[in-house]
C-alpha cells in the first residue's frame, strides 16, 4: 500500500473529528472519500501530507510514518505529493505563472528555462493559456481551481490529494476537472485521493470509494459496489435521504 | 488570541472568570510566540528561502515608513522646543532648549514614537497579510509545496525590522532636532550658536548607541508580534481583524515595557 491510515484519532478541543479512521489507498488508483460536510474529510487529507498530526494512530506514506517524521523529512515527503485545495489557496501577490512555478523552484537543478517550459505545459493542460500574467483576483472560481490543479501537478508528484476539486463549479468545469483527474491516473499513474460529496463526480473518477461517517470508515468498495450497498447510512447519503441517517 | 471555551458561572464569578480567561489566553499567546521565535531562529539557516525576500521587506518595513516617522518627528521637535522654552524662561538659560530637544529626541521620543507609529503601520500590515494567508490556506499551500513558511514569511520580516528600524529612528532623531532648531530660530528668537551650544552640552555618543539598541529591539518586537498573531489567526475575516488589533495593542505595550527596561539597565 502506498498510503495507509491506521486507527487515526483527531480532536479539536472537545470536538472529536476522527475516531479510529483506517483506510488503505492502493497505488496507481484514485480513491475517493465521501461524507457529509464537517465529517472530517479534509482533516483526514491533511494528515496524509503532515499538515495535521494525529492524536493517536499512524499515517504511512511510502513506508514512512508521517506522524513520527521530523519537519525536514516531512518537507522531503511533500515533494512527492501534490495538494489541490478546496479554495485553490493561490498566492494573491503572485501571477498565475508564478503560482504554478513556485513548487518547481524547490526542485534542485531546474533552470529558469525548464521552469518556464513546465509552467506553460501545466497552464496549457488546464486550458488557461494566455492567463499566465494575470493575478488570482482576475480569475473566476473555476479558473482558480484549475490554476490550483496546475500548481499541484507541476512537480509531477507521485500522489495527488484533491480537497473537493469540483465543489461550487458549473457542470462543464466539473467535467473538465474530472477528466484531468482521470488523465492523471490513466496516463501518469498518479495515486489520487479525492474528497468530495459530488456523487456523479465520485462515480466517474474513482476506482474505489470510501465513506467517512462518525469519524470512521463506514464503507469501502468500487463505485458499482457503492451503488448496490444496503447499509442505511450509505444509502441515505448517496440518495440524499436524511431520514435514513437519522434513524441510525 | 485563541478562543478558549468558557463555562457558564454565576454572575459574581464572571469578573474572576474573565481575568482567568485573559490570563490563560495571554499565556497561550506567549507560548505560541516562543515556539515561533524558536522556529524562526532555526529557519535562519535556510537562506535560499528568505534571502530573496529581505530587500523587498526592508523597503516595505523601512523605506515606506519614513514619511510617517518623519512627520511625527517634525512636530515632536517643534513642540519640544516650545515647551522647553515655556518651562525654562526666567529660570534657566534658553540654550538649554537645545539640550532638551537633543536628549529627548535621541533617548526617548525618536525611538518610542517611531516604534509606536510603526506598530500601527508595519505590525498591523504584517499581521493582516499573514493572517489572511493563514485563513485562506495559503500558508498550508506553501507547506505542501515544501516551503518552510517560517523561513519564507517570518524571517525576512523580522530581519527587515531589526535592520530598518534603527535607520528610520536615526532619521526621525535628526528631523526632530532640526525641527527644534528651526523653531528656536524662528519662534523663540534664539541664535544658532545658542541652540548648538545647548545641543552639545550634555551630548554623549552613547546616547545614539542607546537609541539604536532600543530601535533594534522595537523593530524585532513590532515585526515579531505581527508575525506571531498573523500566523496564529483563526476565524476568517473577523479573526484577521482581531489579530491586527491585538498586534498593535501588544506591540505598543511591549515597546513601553522595553523602553523602561533599557532605561533601567543601560542608563546607569
Amino acid at each position: 500500500m502506498s498510503i495507509e491510515l491506521v486507527n487515526v484519532h483527531k480532536a479539536f478541543g472537545e470536538n472529536q473529528v476522527l475516531k479510529g479512521f483506517s483506510l488503505e489507498i492502493p497505488e496507481g488508483q484514485t480513491t475517493t472519500v465521501i461524507g457529509g460536510s464537517g465529517s472530517g474529510k479534509s482533516v483526514m487529507l491533511k494528515h496524509i501530507v503532515g499538515l495535521l498530526r494525529p492524536d493517536q494512530g499512524d499515517v504511512w506514506v511510502d513506508g514512512e510514518n508521517v506522524s513520527r517524521l521530523d519537519q525536514e523529512s516531512v518537507y522531503t515527503l511533500r515533494r512527492r505529493v501534490g495538494y489541490v485545495f478546496q479554495s485553490a489557496a493561490l498566492f494573491d501577490s503572485m501571477t498565475i505563472e508564478e503560482n504554478v512555478g513556485l513548487g518547481l523552484r524547490r526542485v534542485r537543478g531546474m533552470s529558469e528555462g525548464q521552469i518556464a517550459e513546465r509552467v506553460a505545459e501545466c497552464v496549457r493542460l488546464v486550458n488557461l493559456e494566455g492567463y499566465g500574467a494575470r493575478y488570482p483576483a482576475e480569475l473566476s472560481g473555476g479558473q482558480k481551481k484549475r490554476v490550483g490543479f496546475a500548481r499541484a501537478i507541476a512537480t509531477e508528484p507521485k500522489y495527488l490529494l484533491y480537497d473537493e476539486p469540483t465543489t461550487g463549479l458549473d457542470p462543464v468545469t466539473t467535467s473538465v476537472i474530472d477528466e484531468l483527474i482521470i488523465r492523471m491516473a490513466d496516463e501518469l499513474h498518479v495515486t489520487g485521493v479525492v474528497i468530495t460529496h459530488d456523487m456523479p463526480s465520485a462515480y466517474r473518477i474513482s476506482d474505489r470509494i470510501a465513506m467517512l461517517y462518525d469519524g470512521k470508515v463506514r464503507f469501502t468498495g468500487t463505485p458499482a459496489e457503492l451503488r448496490e450497498a444496503d447499509d442505511r447510512v450509505v444509502r441515505g447519503f448517496i440518495e440524499g435521504r436524511p431520514e435514513l441517517l437519522e434513524t441510525v | 488570541m485563541p478562543d478558549i471555551e468558557r463555562p457558564v458561572h454565576a454572575a459574581w464569578a464572571r469578573p474572576i472568570e474573565a481575568v482567568g480567561h485573559l490570563a490563560v489566553q495571554s499565556v497561550v499567546a506567549v507560548g505560541r510566540a516562543g515556539y515561533l521565535a524558536i522556529d524562526a531562529l532555526r529557519a535562519v539557516r535556510k537562506f535560499d528561502l528568505w534571502g530573496p525576500h529581505l530587500l523587498p521587506q526592508m523597503a516595505r518595513v523601512g523605506v515606506a515608513s519614513v514619511p510617517i516617522a518623519l512627520f511625527i518627528a517634525l512636530f515632536t521637535g517643534v513642540v519640544l522646543a516650545l515647551q522647553a522654552s515655556y518651562t525654562f524662561t526666567g529660570a534657566m538659560p534658553l540654550y538649554f532648549v537645545g539640550t532638551l530637544v537633543g536628549k529627548t529626541m535621541i533617548l526617548e521620543l525618536g525611538p518610542v514614537l517611531t516604534g509606536m507609529a510603526l506598530a500601527g503601520r508595519v505590525g498591523a500590515n504584517i499581521s493582516a497579510e499573514i493572517g489572511t494567508m493563514r485563513v485562506t490556506e495559503q500558508i498550508d499551500a506553501l507547506e505542501t509545496l515544501a516551503y518552510d513558511p517560517v523561513a519564507y514569511l517570518v524571517v525576512p520580516r523580522i530581519l527587515a525590522g531589526a535592520l530598518m528600524f534603527p535607520i528610520v529612528v536615526i532619521l526621525a532623531d535628526l528631523i526632530g532636532i532640526l525641527a527644534g532648531w528651526g523653531t528656536s530660530l524662528w519662534l523663540l528668537q534664539m541664535s544658532s550658536p545658542e541652540f548648538l551650544k545647548g545641543l552639545r552640552l550634555f551630548f554623549e555618543p552613547w546616547d545614539v548607541e542607546f537609541s539604536l539598541i532600543k530601535s533594534v529591539s522595537f523593530g524585532i518586537t513590532v515585526t515579531g508580534v505581527g508575525c506571531s498573531f498573523g500566523f496564529n489567526t483563526t476565524g476568517g475575516a473577523e479573526g484577521v481583524g482581531r489579530s491586527t488589533t491585538q498586534t498593535v495593542v501588544v506591540a505598543i505595550m511591549i515597546i513601553l515595557a522595553l523602553d523602561a527596561f533599557w532605561a533601567a539597565t543601560l542608563l546607569k
